[in-house]
């Protein structure tokens, strides 16, 4: 009983928090990874992508709330998504055409097309903040739920409880399905097949007569789809606010470079890498070895490894431990 | 040879706004012959070829594929029109599979590829044994298939290889040569850049040695093998 107590309590505030977590990473980590195979440079404003995507998101979900719409038990965010991606979309493709096209004619080195993300990251940043202020929103509705702790303990006569929160369930369900999608088409269609052919060789995919622009719209389109998911799957689950998508640019990344750049199975591992690790350091370990231990060892302490306030600095411990030991990341990327 | 399948006419150019490399070379190939381009290092072969692909700023000369002048198309037009060019290096993507790299050589087809795939297939069996298998794992030689195997997927009717047996051992090049031959019997143009003078001199119908850009021997693959000048300058004797 104690032990099923503290695998509970583990259970409820790591492994679930930190599937849900990694999944949005894994998602937000994909579209970095395709971007960096396909268009050959880190995207900076990937995290201020995510934040666009979820704003148009929620004005629609606003929208729709209003006229009294809404998908019962399931966030309303849902039946909003396709507009928030069309929305991100032609973001994307406006500013591929806008500003990106023009580096591309020149055939400028990858590092100065990371500054050019910089500066159009700084640009987005602005206008989201410009539409729906920088301020926290939230926007989830229908059911909180799908198993709450007062629920659990009823249910199993433990003492601790395990909460299952709908928007929990959402990202990890909303995740396979993307990544099943995902994969399919990379693998499975002809267009997709294009696109890992120009990420893997661009002369002799030019050679063999692949459309580049073509590529690199259905590239843009693609991650504009999978920012704006991760992004709402990441609002629903923590609340929206502007600052905190510009913040997780650093994990996000972290997770696309220790799973190898380029490749996206390994963007998957690597946000689950990070997350995992984020969440088991910053943990208060307290409850869990009260169960675990006899009581003359039960500890006066927290018990947590490092505050809540220094998560990013494991991202980052993460990032150089694999940069050092292992360059190309977990799985054969491109080297960085 | 007075009517040429392929023919680039007194090419003279180089590469961006650099020197020129080719001064008034000519290269040209009948229909189903076997063309190789010879000469020391530097000698600007691949530089021809890639001449000829439209890889090349030419200033003067120009470029006819079946008595059509093609000197201002794309090299992507080009191989719509029926030329297949395998690099030199970097000539197969190996993070895809054997088919997907065929596949993606068939990309600009619209119409069914199969019957050309089982060709390939045919003429490579090595390659059907390890169709699911990813182009990089495999060895040398049979990436090299690989990389013919995808220039032919477009049925072009000319095919350009840049030393194809580059980093492969002598019985793979031998092997090589025996299908590049079988190619060409099936009514296939080939222009070949090969270090291996004599063994490709040796299938050739037709030979070009190349110093400093310029032709300095053109004649039958036989008969340059026999020229005693050929013969000590290029071949060791």
């Amino acid at each position: 009983m104690e032990f099923l107590n503290a695998f509970v309590a583990f259970s409820n505030f790591v492994i679930v928090p930190a599937i849900a977590y990694g999944s949005q990473l894994a998602l937000g980590a994909l579209g970095v990874t395709l971007i960096y195979g396909i268009l050959r440079f880190s995207n900076f404003a990937h995290g201020d992508t995510m934040a666009f995507g979820a704003m148009v998101t929620i004005l629609v979900t606003w929208w729709f709330q209003s006229m009294g719409i809404n998908l019962g038990p399931m966030p309303t965010a849902l039946l909003a998504l396709p507009f928030g991606i069309a929305g991100a979309a032609l973001l994307v493709l406006a500013t591929d055409r806008m500003v990106y096209r023009f580096y591309r004619a020149q055939k400028a080195a990858p590092v100065i097309l990371v500054i050019v993300s910089m500066g159009v990251m700084f640009v987005m940043n602005g206008l989201v903040r410009f539409i729906i202020g920088p301020d926290g929103q939230q926007f989830a509705d229908g059911e909180r739920f799908i198993i709450s702790a007062r629920n659990f303990k009823t249910m199993t006569g433990l003492s601790e409880g395990l909460a299952f929160r709908t928007s929990q369930a959402i990202t990890i369900v909303t995740a396979v399905i993307v990544v099943a999608l995902l994969f399919w088409f990379l693998n499975k269609t002809r267009t997709g097949k294009s696109m890992r052919a120009f990420s893997d060789n661009e002369d002799l995919a030019l050679l063999s007569g692949i459309n580049p622009e073509r590529v690199v719209a259905y590239t843009w389109i693609i991650v504009a789809a999978l920012a704006t998911i991760a992004g709402v799957l990441y609002g629903l689950d923590k609340g929206f606010k502007p600052f905190t998508y510009f913040q997780l640019l650093l994990p996000i990344f972290a997770s696309a470079i220790v799973g190898g750049l380029g490749n996206p199975l390994g963007a998957i591992a690597g946000g689950f890498v990070i997350a995992f690790s984020e969440v088991t350091v910053t943990y208060a370990y307290k409850k869990v070895l009260i169960y675990l231990l006899p009581e003359s060892l039960e500890p006066s302490t927290l018990v947590q490894l490092l505050s809540t306030d220094y998560k990013f600095a494991v991202s980052f411990a993460i990032l150089i431990i694999v940069l050092l030991f292992k360059p190309t990341g977990l799985f054969k990327g491109n080297t960085a | 040879m007075s009517n040429p399948f392929l023919i680039g006419e007194n090419m003279t150019g180089g590469y961006g706004r650099g020197a020129d490399i080719l001064h008034d070379c000519t290269i040209s190939v009948a229909k189903g012959e076997i063309a190789v381009i010879v000469g020391p290092n530097g000698a600007g072969k691949s530089t021809a070829m890639k001449a000829v692909f439209g890889m090349l700023n030419l200033h003067k000369g120009s470029v006819r594929l079946d008595g059509e002048d093609i000197t201002k198309l794309a090299p992507q037009a080009r191989v719509a029109k029926g030329m297949g060019f395998v690099p030199q290096t970097q000539n197969i993507f190996t993070s895809m599979t054997v088919e997907e790299n065929l596949e993606m050589g068939a990309f600009i087809r619209t119409d069914d590829f199969s019957n050309t795939l089982s060709q390939v297939y045919d003429l490579f069996p090595i390659l059907k044994e390890k169709r699911y298998q990813a182009a990089g794992e495999l060895s040398g030689g049979q990436r090299q298939q690989v990389a013919v195997g995808r220039a032919l997927m477009t049925k072009p009717k000319l095919l350009m290889l840049d030393e194809p047996t580059a980093g492969v051992s002598p019985i793979v090049m031998d092997e090589l040569f025996d299908r590049i031959i079988e190619v060409a019997r099936s009514g296939i143009s080939i222009l070949m850049v090969e270090q291996n003078a004599r063994q490709a001199l040796e299938i050739a119908d037709k030979g070009y040695v190349l110093v400093q850009g310029r032709n300095r021997f053109t004649d039958s693959g036989k008969a340059l093998l026999a020229d005693p000048e050929v013969r000590k300058s290029f071949l060791g004797g």
